[in-house]
């Protein structure tokens, strides 16, 4: 009889055991947001691709040549201002004169117009006999030649805004612009993480949007008078949207769980009802008579943030709290993990898929809300395609399609790839077509690299 | 002449592995084992779960590529890359899970991937002459124009061994096979697996039914922890060696009842009714009784106790807990008052696979856990922690998803969660199906603590040794009818309720 082994290699599988638990939380999170790494990365690429010289504008710039002067001439200095007439040089000359006034020295002309207002400028000061010392210009407005043409301004000392590198993409504006743009597809996608989550799919969200600012611009238009509705009525007019979605979404919900319908086919025959409703609505045009108020939440700052990106962050917060800490976060994954052992663990499943519907919806139409007071109007044919883009930043982020598996805030991420991805390619000059292509293949890379993350095609569902 | 006698005196077997390791992140699930199967051989694989056969097979399948060791068919030595390869090496594995396409009818699934064909058209008539062929070979007459879906379990497992065999195996390897087939089932796989080791295939037999294992093994190897205990020929094969080995000690009471006073009666239910699968059952249970319900398998048991949980619509019937009337529509409706049901398939409807364990834990207990709909992590932690200690649930982290566990483990996680519930009424739909002696018993202590406690338990089980070890009486289900009840389990004889339950 052969006789039994001793304990001596249980130890050893032990000790083998245990070199991998300090891998054990990076894993997760690897897991979870590893494509917070790919964003990162393609940051540092656009990055690298847009780094170029930068010219310094408006009011900072105009104080910085000031100073520039006085350093170099005192008190003494009379200075000949040129620049082009645009908000932003108008800004920039103003600054500059006031802080020049300011410091002590004189401004003998401001100039904001083209070269023949500048040559106008330059001979009067000749015929009047005041000889300017200094030439404040910006970068523009420095290669104008009519400054070499005229012996009053050809040995001039020139002063303008220092230069300096860095990326076009890492520009503060241009971050914000991004963000701005990306905020209304983010915060619809929230919605679509839950749906998609709990095995489901929403396609009727981009016709919500439509929909959601086509009524609260006819409510605000018909029975608020318009442009001069006060705030009570673009609240008011704004929650019409709202609920007019959230209500789209509920009608989703009990399609899909009372009379087990598939999510595909009642949000796609809800995407066609609610984009006609809306063209019917709307009489197939824009409704741009809308009051000033209206626009604060898609068009004005707090802190200097744009709204749309400070709402975004608000309901991402919310999200992630109530995915992640709520009995209502944990039945929508269990829903989406397996629905029958989650029936039998008594999770409501109805009421949860029907309530997850309606958030979606009701997200949707607060996307509606926000575009079209970014827009300044409601159109029947907002949001077209936005489904599509949603459920790709959904995607993109880490959630599986099959339920169950994904981060609301892997969304938020995956949106944001979506969007640098975008505005990369519009900085480096690429075309829409191109843009198309490239995007087409990021989302078949990040479903790729999933499947790849969970055990690569040859591995079978682990017994 | 001599080269061909020390051939015949030493063939090569048809497979030896040498030495196999192999370790998963964590795990060490396979340390240097042996296995050596000859020409028509039944070789039994023994052992709890979790101790390393899943793995073996995997390897042996290509599904996994071991760390070390060898691998030798007919003496020569393979390494299988994929499935495919193993597949083309003569080695045909039957998982517990089918892997046949419903809608696809047996001679479709026969010949998925092998198709033969002109110019892209299936040669049906010769394709359904072959199933025949590879059937009648078997000697079990299959429908072969309907769907897999419509075939009972055990034809379905006829077809699957009838791919592997039409794919040439010379080695079958089939797991658990038994679990879902009626006595009489199982005797005719029994003759199949004769019939195959007359016509000199090696066959690895896995299962935790120690009576087959006697029945039809030449040789059984037991491992313990992913090693290898020891090879057992025929004669040394008695029942207690084998569960010495497969546990690591002795066990001297396979089923240890204990006697509890009996209270009132906590759940009665009456006249219930649902289409042809429960017609008019009543019955009741008292507080601290253990009552066993059995019967072959579409006899109703199971049926029964999804009306009673509320998971299917009764047409008919009343339920009663501690003298008050329930109204049970769903399954939330009976958990909030106080029954629970562990269904017997936990994969598809006990478990969410790709959530943590905690999370398993957690779901029907969240009011517990919860405040103003708010988790409290905390408490859902050190509840969980309590249960694994007392249950001894092997899990590396609270965190580890469920689909990563043993089949023994997957169960405890399932019993905790409806511990943690705290229900009165206790039902277990095959508690002890696809789970190893060890756990078994573990098992059974607790169907007794609970009993102990003064809650209600049905225990549904095929396993007549287990009803007749575990119950203070017996209930025995026939065509969705209660067709007999004992009231002596001690007296009771396997024969007495076989007879209750063929009608």
């Amino acid at each position: 009889m052969p006789s039994m082994p001793e304990g001596s290699n249980a130890g050893e599988s032990k000790k083998r055991a245990s070199r991998f638990s300090t891998a054990r939380w990076l894993q997760p999170f690897v897991r979870d947001y590893g494509m917070l790494f790919v964003l990162l990365g393609l940051i540092g690429w656009f990055s690298v691709l847009t780094y170029t010289e930068q010219h310094p504008t408006g009011v900072d710039a105009g104080q910085q040549v000031a100073r520039q002067i006085m350093q170099q001439q005192g008190a003494k200095a009379r200075v000949l201002i040129v620049a082009r007439p645009t908000a932003e040089d108008v800004a920039f000359t103003s600054a500059m004169a006031t802080e020049l006034s300011d410091l002590g020295a004189s401004v003998l002309r401001v100039v904001n117009g083209d070269p023949k207002a500048a040559r106008l400028a330059i001979e009067e000061l000749s015929e009047s006999g005041k000889q300017p010392t200094a030439l404040a210009v910006n970068d523009v407005s420095s290669r104008w030649s009519v400054f070499a043409q005229s012996a009053t301004t050809r040995d001039l000392p020139s002063f303008k805004p220092r230069t300096y590198y860095w990326p076009n993409f890492l520009k503060l504006s241009n971050l914000l612009g991004v963000a701005n743009q990306t905020a209304v597809y983010a915060i619809i996608a929230i919605g679509m993480t839950l749906v998609i989550l709990t095995g489901g799919i929403d396609l009727s969200v981009g016709s919500l949007v439509a929909l959601a600012s086509v009524a609260s611009a006819l409510y605000l238009r018909d029975y608020q008078g318009g442009a001069a509705a006060g705030l009570g009525g673009v609240v008011v007019g704004s929650l019409i949207g709202i609920v007019t979605c959230m209500v789209a979404g509920g009608f989703n919900g009990v399609m899909i769980t009372m009379f087990r319908l598939p999510p595909f086919i009642v949000t796609l025959g809800v995407m066609l009802m609610a984009s006609g409703l809306a063209f019917r609505l709307a009489g197939g045009a824009s409704i741009p008579e809308l009051p000033r108020s209206y626009f604060w939440l898609g068009g004005g700052t707090s802190y200097g943030i744009p709204n749309p990106i400070l709402l975004m962050v608000l309901l991402y917060a919310v999200a992630y709290v109530v995915m992640s800490r709520t009995v209502f976060g944990r039945y929508v994954y269990a829903i989406g993990s397996n629905p029958e052992a989650a029936r039998l663990s008594g999770v409501p499943i109805n009421p949860c898929l029907i309530g997850v519907y309606m958030i979606s919806g009701c997200l949707a139409g607060l996307g509606g809300v926000v575009l079209s007071s970014m827009l300044q109007a409601g159109d029947p044919k907002f949001g077209l395609m936005y489904e599509l883009e949603v459920i790709a930043s959904v995607v993109v982020g880490g959630t599986s399609l099959a339920g169950g598996r994904g981060k609301v805030l892997g969304t938020l991420i995956g949106a944001f790839i979506i969007a640098v991805i975008k505005n990369g390619m519009n900085l480096t000059n690429i075309d829409a077509f191109n843009q198309k292509i490239v995007l087409g293949a990021v989302l078949l890379t990040a479903v790729w690299l999933d499947t790849l993350k969970r055990g690569g095609w040859t591995a079978k569902s682990n017994r | 002449m001599p080269d061909s006698l020390t051939q015949q005196m030493a063939p090569q077997p048809l497979l030896k592995m040498c030495e196999v390791s192999k370790s998963f992140p964590g795990v060490q699930a396979l340390y240097q084992v042996q296995l050596t199967v000859q020409r028509g051989e039944i070789h039994a694989l023994l052992g709890e779960n979790g101790a390393g056969k899943s793995t073996l097979i995997k390897i042996l399948g290509g599904v996994h590529q071991p760390d070390c060791g060898t691998i030798e068919i007919d003496g020569r030595a393979v390494a299988f890359s994929s499935p495919r390869a193993a597949l083309d090496a003569g080695i045909g594995i039957i998982y517990q899970e089918f892997n046949l396409a419903p809608t696809l009818t047996a001679t479709e699934n026969l010949f998925l991937g092998q198709e033969r064909s002109t110019w892209g058209f299936l040669q049906r008539r010769r394709e359904h002459d072959r199933a025949q062929k590879f059937f009648a070979r078997l000697g079990v007459p299959i429908p072969l124009d309907v769907p897999c879906s419509e075939l009972s379990v055990a034809q379905q497992q006829i077809v699957e061994i009838a791919k592997a065999l039409s794919r040439e195996a010379r080695l079958l390897v089939m797991d658990e096979p038994t679990t879902a087939l009626t006595p009489a089932e199982v005797d005719r796989l029994m003759d199949v697996i004769g019939e195959l080791r007359a016509q000199g295939l090696g066959v690895i037999y896995i299962s935790h039914r120690l009576d087959e294992i006697q029945r039809i093994a030449d040789q059984a190897t037991i491992l313990r922890d992913g090693q290898c205990v020891g090879t057992l020929k025929r004669s040394e094969m008695n029942r207690q060696t084998i569960i010495e080995w497969m546990v690591g000690r002795q066990i001297e009471n396979e089923f240890p009842k204990q006697a509890t006073v009996l209270g009132a009666t906590r759940l009665e239910v009456k006249n219930l009714c649902r289409g042809v699968a429960v017609r008019d059952v009543s019955f009741h249970v008292r507080a601290g009784e253990v009552l066993g319900i059995t019967g072959l398998v579409g006899a109703g048991r199971t049926e029964t106790a999804r009306l009673i949980f509320g998971a299917d619509r009764r047409d008919e019937g009343s339920i009663h807990l501690d003298g008050r009337t329930l109204k049970i529509r769903n399954p939330r409706d009976a958990i909030r008052a106080g029954i629970c049901l562990l269904t017997e398939d936990r994969k598809h409807q006990g478990l969410m696979l790709d959530r943590s364990v905690q999370e398993n834990f957690g779901l029907p207990n969240l009011k517990e856990f919860s405040i103003g709909g708010f988790l409290c992590q905390r408490h859902e932690r050190i509840a969980w922690s309590g249960y694994r200690d007392q249950l001894q649930i092997k899990v590396p982290h609270a965190e580890t998803l469920a689909t990563h566990l043993s089949g023994g483990n997957q169960q405890k996680v399932v019993l905790a969660k409806w511990l943690q519930a705290n229900a009165s009424v206790v039902m277990f739909d095959e508690p002890t199906r696809g789970i190893d002696v060890g756990a078994k018993y573990e098992i059974y202590l607790l169907v007794n603590q609970l009993a102990q406690a003064g809650k209600a338990i049905i225990v549904i089980s095929s396993e007549l040794p287990e009803v007749l070890g575990i119950s203070d009486r017996i209930l025995v289900m026939h065509d969705g009818r209660i067709s007999g009840e004992l009231l002596e389990p001690r007296q009771a004889t396997q024969q007495q309720i076989m007879q209750l339950a063929v009608g």
